[in-house]
């Protein structure tokens, strides 16, 4: 007998086992990627790594003074491109309902948000390297403060928007302006979500190799001179990688696992911001 | 009227966008007694609320014309200042509305925004605010933590309690009690006849039992019309209007 029920069932069955043979597929690849890089990395991990900077061609060394690089200008592009991203995403958010500006904002930061990271290092390149005429840290940092910003606007904006309005009058209720709403009432309910934005962009960041190609180029020395150009993982590891060296091969894998168990580490962190402090209306 | 009025509404319109909400209101709004509106969804009660402090300036495309005086002076004056004006009347929403702040912070908030008091005149005025809204007793060893840690019918007193420690000259009230149960109802109706000493209170609701309870007058809206405004008992015993008596007696709406 075929009734309805018995042909619904069957095609429940039958949808379900796809959807988990779809999921097993994925899951399949990034295990694939992620057991590569953790028995290479694993491999190529040693103390020289964080003791010795990167080699001459030829020699074996470290990764100390990209990886130093690498947090330098990650700090300082995250330092720059917040404060603006929080700034533009709170206008977008609690000021931009009347006019043009917003709208167009809110545009344009989409097409930045979904910018190849290389057409930044390309903008960087021609507006700062170019003109003072020599790769540096601060060009790197500028390129992914760039990066930064657009994710920042994106994330505060719409972690305000989820704010009730009926939070933002009962502020105004008791006769507070608008900047003491935004700055005490709905910065403070939307803290986990605008916290979480920020360290989503540092762990997008961190891994950009593109922007800092033509940016802070890179520097087989120990330098922390923001002017000069600057040694960071993303170059080292594509360099490495291209290299005929074996224990360079083996460094290249180390930084990447570096990097990977950084991005993991804010995630976590992330995360477990956001469950914390979720506040439910 | 016996009373003097505290509000009064003259020829009051009010517009969401081209929709008119409002139409040609004229009351007199009682200093120190309870005025309840009442009316059926879209009446134009919580709008006419919302008037009162201006509250629909917020948002784009929302205007309202005519006059509305409080204490004589015309508060849609383009020149009257906005957030001096809700200092002077407080309002406590229909959900609970906490600050993401301690409770000790959510009572102080208002009271810093117009006063420096020093920290012992602040704990004063906080257990005076919590005292008053009958909430001190079960918040007095916890004022460190947060307002959300609360029960809802305590949050609600929470949010009069810092309505009240600003104190202003009138408390709106938009459904307090809609979504507390009858125990935290019950609070909250004893407390707004405890408050109407000091303030002129003005309170929305559905329930008609409780606008019969706790108001002193009464206002019948219906389809953004002022149908009738009347002594509390006199509405509820012997309207004039035949619309009002359908709606009172459940016949409508």
């Amino acid at each position: 007998m075929f009734t309805i029920y018995n042909r619904r069932r069957l095609l429940n069955y039958f949808n379900l086992s796809a959807s988990a043979l779809a999921m097993l597929t994925g899951l399949l690849a990034l295990g694939w990627i992620l057991w590569t890089l953790l028995s290479f990395g694993f491999h190529g991990l040693s103390l020289n790594v964080f003791t010795q900077n990167t080699p001459p061609p030829g020699n074996s060394g470290g990764l100390l003074n990209a990886i130093v690089g690498s947090i330098l200008m990650t700090v300082i592009g995250t330092l720059i491109g917040t404060p603006i991203g929080i700034m533009a995403g709170t206008y977008l958010a609690e000021f931009g309902q009347r006019g043009w500006l917003a709208p167009v904002t809110r545009f344009i930061n989409d097409i930045l948000l979904s910018a190849p990271s290389i057409i930044i290092g390309l903008f960087v390149y021609e507006v700062y390297v170019a003109t003072s005429k020599h790769f540096s840290g601060w060009a790197g940092a500028f390129a992914l403060a760039l990066l930064v910003i657009p994710v920042v606007v994106r994330t505060t904006e719409d972690t305000l928007a989820l704010i009730p309005d009926t939070l933002r009058e009962a502020a105004a209720a008791l006769g507070a302006p608008r900047w003491k709403i935004v700055t005490l009432v709905t910065w403070r309910a939307a803290k986990a979500g605008m916290m979480t934005g920020i360290l989503l962009a540092v762990a997008r960041i961190s891994g950009e190799t593109a922007p800092l190609l033509f940016t802070a180029l890179n520097n087989q020395f120990w330098s922390s001179d923001m002017n000069a150009p600057m040694a960071n993982l993303p170059v080292v590891i594509f360099q490495m990688a291209m290299s005929p060296y074996d224990d360079w091969h083996h460094l290249a894998w180390a930084g990447a696992l570096l990097i990977t168990g950084t991005v993991l580490i804010l995630s976590i962190i992330a995360r477990f911001l956001f469950k914390k402090e979720k506040i439910s209306f | 009227m016996e009373t003097s009025a505290k509000i009064s509404l003259r020829n009051l319109d009010f517009f969401y966008g081209k929709a008119h909400a409002l139409k040609d209101i004229n009351l007199d709004i009682p200093a120190h007694q309870v005025t309840a509106f009442i009316g059926p969804s879209g009446c134009g009660k919580s709008t006419l609320l919302r008037t009162l402090n201006r509250m629909y300036d917020l948002y784009p495309g929302q205007r309202a014309e005519g006059q509305i005086l409080l204490d004589g002076k015309d508060i849609l004056d383009k020149a009257t200042d906005l957030n001096k004006l809700r200092a002077r009347i407080g309002m406590v929403f229909q959900k609970p509305t906490p600050f993401p702040m301690s409770i000790y912070n959510n009572i102080a908030f208002g009271i810093k925004l117009y006063e420096s008091p020093t920290r012992s005149e602040m704990d004063d005025r906080v257990e005076w605010a919590l005292k008053k809204a009958a909430l001190w007793d079960e918040v007095k060893d916890k004022l460190g933590e947060s307002g959300y840690s609360l029960s809802g019918g305590q949050q609600q007193r929470l949010c009069i309690a810092r309505g009240i420690a600003v104190k202003p000259e009138v408390l709106l009230l938009d459904e307090p009690a809609s979504s507390l149960d009858p125990i935290s109802t019950a609070r909250i109706e004893e407390l707004i006849h405890e408050l109407k000493t000091d303030y002129t209170i003005i309170i929305v609701t559905h329930s008609m039992q409780q606008a019969a309870r706790v108001s002193d007058y009464t206002a019948y809206m219906y389809l953004g019309e002022m149908m009738e405004f009347d002594k509390t008992d006199v509405i509820f015993t012997n309207p004039s209007k035949k619309e009002t008596e359908d709606y009172i007696t459940g016949k409508f709406g």
